[in-house]
């Protein structure tokens, strides 16, 4: 209906004399979802107009879908009534449903019908082996990527004598119960969310969280992190938490751990490293804090730490030209120019070597603000991925993580003791993958 | 009492009727065959090839505590606020009928909480009732850890409920007083007359005859927080701390949209919808025969 409007005001206008840009006209549009929100949210749409001014061929329309969660669930809904976008970002979890829905236009396809100049081997090897399929190719152009740092108050370190963050997660709960000692309420702020104490803590330790290597060869994996040292890194937490040196901060109690680090009341959070501009922007005054890698339990040896985000999925289903219109997008943005700026505004990494180099090559990381965001690259690529560091490719990842929660919920509360909670999230974990194994009967993950 | 209109020309009936037809077909008998078919096979994601599974949805949910927990939840929560609600709408509305005093400024105001989007009213309850930093921090200052419904599943039902009564006492409130106005008042004054008080007149006259609204308003009320309960617990407790607040409307949301499962989402739906329709079907049967209507 307004479609109808504004084409009969368009026509009347034209027709009228009236002065429209002719290569408004011409431009070639096409859509794509994204799931930022937040300051995140803003500066996609800033990436896109700058995708809009640097050229007059193509027009990019983004729209926001408040969620990553939420950019999955209205990309599915949108492509069964067939009013799906050209071009979504998908975060980390939602890949594999991805892979499986044979809705997807692949990346090497694409690259490959649109001459696109893609240096497959330039993307970080952690970044690349997480999303790629079993025959090495990568199916979605990775976008936004981090992983996870220990974000610490220097000055809260400082009352113990330190100056060093802990490098083992043993001198890390030292530190915290020496802190309280000296008159810090809060060491260590925590949340539910799994990404930090198990996706990432069982990548840096090289612990498997499901077998047939996390799920990669094949969708009849079982969960296992209930038997791993993950479960004693949990009943460590809880130990934290009922000393009271250690704080459960959600946006339920009032403030985020993100809040809470950066108002200066709890002393350590586990973080993406995409929130180094945000803590840099929204400390309080005077705030002096640093980043490090994740602590890692010293009879361990360090692993590479897996990379979060996102990666866009081009979508089956649309016109030759709108295809065209995307490639021309991920290309401008894999320029090593857009990845700096991108980078810079937001604290995500680059994804490709060659963006990383001209980056530190024009001393980037020099400079104060963005201080330790090296350390993010360094995590990432400590050791090359093993079969377990390389990533997790569980179907219905998302639900997992929710169920994990929901008992950590019931851990953390004092409802369950630590190891039932775990055992009864791996019980619940498996049913999630038998039924996800059976919606997807007779398919291979690719 | 049997006198029926009757209709000669069944053709012009049927025309009609048939635009009315047409969209309850539309808007409901279709989506509700489309999940009864979800809910016997199973759909993935994308759409696609679905393979009929029978019964094997239907007996995991029964076979799943998660689910007897999410049904336990949603009765308490359910009986919880429909008394509040129903209580609390009942006494402004028995207040604002005696006409005390700026009784025509509160009239206006009581029905404005109704106007307000359910997860409007999730943002604001969230905000006073936070631990941490909202109004009611300042018991948690008296006894620290007094409240906190991000670790006390009581906690947080107690604040989705009270969310919840919030908005639906604005609707009752209405139904209420347009009941109480269209009591005669001579009867009121009558028994004043004869020296009864107050609370003797509702207990005695008013509220026996509000009957009929309370039975209509006790149906709506528990239909409501079966369905409509959604977008207060999103926003509030995100169906936590530990299940505690996971109601088999928010439970149905997060297995269909979040999990992806949309068969098992589908399956639930239908036992929610028989639930519904059981309760309603057992309210009408024992409930309505001690409602007079005037």
């Amino acid at each position: 209906m307004s479609k109808r409007i504004l084409a009969a005001a368009a026509l009347a206008a034209t027709s009228l004399g009236l002065a429209v840009p002719a290569q408004a006209q011409q431009r070639i549009q096409f859509e794509f979802w994204y799931g930022l929100t937040g300051r995140l949210g803003e500066i996609m749409e800033e990436h896109c107009k700058r995708f809009n001014d640097s050229q007059t061929k193509y027009e990019a329309k983004c729209v926001g879908q408040g969620g990553y969660d939420k950019a999955e669930q209205n990309t599915i809904a949108a492509f069964r009534s067939k009013q799906h976008p050209t071009l979504v970002q998908i975060y980390d979890a939602g890949t594999v449903n991805f892979m499986l829905s044979g809705a997807t236009y692949n990346a090497p396809d694409l690259a490959r019908d649109f001459n696109m100049k893609i240096d497959w081997s330039g993307y970080f090897a952690g970044i690349s082996n997480y999303y790629a399929t079993s025959k090495g190719q990568m199916w979605s152009f990775p976008y936004n990527s981090s992983t996870a740092l220990l974000y610490w108050n220097k000055d809260a370190w400082a009352k113990i004598g330190k100056t060093k963050a802990p490098e083992t997660i043993e001198e890390w709960w030292d530190d915290v119960r020496a802190m309280k000692k000296a008159g810090v309420e809060c060491g260590f702020a925590f949340d539910y969310d799994t990404w930090m104490p198990l996706e990432q803590f069982s990548a840096i330790h090289n612990l498997p969280i499901a077998t047939k290597n996390n799920g990669y060869d094949g969708l009849d994996a079982e969960v296992m992190f209930n038997k791993t040292k993950f479960a004693d890194y949990m009943k460590d937490w809880k130990k934290l938490l009922d000393e009271g040196v250690a704080r459960i901060q959600t946006a339920q109690t009032g403030k985020t751990i993100l809040q809470a680090f950066t108002d200066g009341s709890c002393a350590s959070m586990l973080s993406s490293v995409a929130n180094h501009g945000v803590v840099g922007s929204t400390a309080k005054p005077g705030l002096n804090w640093g980043v490090a890698k994740l602590p890692i339990y010293k009879d361990f040896k360090r692993h590479n730490s897996l990379v979060g985000g996102a990666s866009l999925w081009i979508l089956q289903g649309k016109s030759k030209p709108e295809y065209e219109a995307a490639a021309a997008y991920i290309q401008f943005l894999l320029q090593p120019k857009e990845e700096q700026w991108f980078a810079d505004v937001t604290g995500y990494i680059p994804v490709t070597q060659a963006g990383y180099k001209a980056m530190v090559d024009a001393g980037f990381y020099a400079d104060p603000k963005r201080q330790g965001r090296e350390i993010a690259i360094e995590s990432l690529t400590f050791t090359p991925p093993t079969a377990v560091s390389r990533g997790i490719r569980l179907g219905n990842f998302t639900q997992i993580r929710a169920e994990i929660r929901s008992e950590l919920e019931a851990a953390f509360t004092g409802k369950k003791d630590v190891q039932t909670a775990l055992d009864d999230a791996a019980a619940r974990s498996n049913q999630i993958l038998r039924r996800f194994e059976q919606t997807f009967k007779g398919k291979q993950l690719p | 009492m049997d006198r029926r209109a009757t209709f000669d020309n069944l053709w012009l009936a049927g025309a009609l009727v048939a635009p009315q037809i047409l969209l309850v077909i539309v808007f409901f008998y279709w989506p509700t065959m489309q999940a009864l078919y979800w809910a016997f096979s199973t759909q993935p994601p994308f759409g696609g090839t679905n393979q009929w599974v029978g019964w094997q949805n239907f007996q995991q949910i029964f076979a799943d505590a998660v689910y007897w927990n999410s049904v336990r939840v949603s009765i308490i929560f359910a009986a919880l606020s429909t008394a509040l609600s129903i209580g609390m709408a009942l006494l402004l509305a028995l207040m604002i009928d005696r006409q005390l005093a700026g009784h025509k400024a509160y009239r206006f105001v009581y029905f404005w909480p109704y106007a307000i989007a359910a997860p409007a009213v999730g943002l604001a309850f969230r905000f006073i009732f936070a631990p941490d930093a909202g109004f009611v921090s300042a018991i948690n200052q008296l006894a620290p850890n007094l409240w906190n419904p991000a670790l006390k599943g009581w906690d947080a039902m107690i604040l989705i409920v009270i969310a919840n009564s919030w908005k639906m006492m604005a609707y009752n409130f209405i139904f209420f007083l347009a009941a109480l106005q269209s009591i005669p008042r001579g009867l009121i004054e009558a028994a004043a007359m004869d020296g009864s008080g107050v609370l003797r007149r509702a207990r005695d006259i008013q509220i026996p005859l509000l009957a009929p609204t309370l039975f209509f308003l006790l149906v709506i009320n528990i239909t409501e927080s079966f369905v409509d309960s959604f977008g207060i617990i999103d926003i509030t407790t995100g169906g936590g701390p530990a299940r505690a607040t996971d109601l088999m409307v928010f439970k149905i949301y997060s297995d269909g949209f979040k999990g992806l499962d949309y068969s098992m989402a589908a399956a639930q739906s239908i036992v929610l919808m028989l639930l519904v329709i059981g309760l309603t079907f057992v309210q009408f049967r024992y409930v309505e025969k001690r409602v007079h209507y005037a």
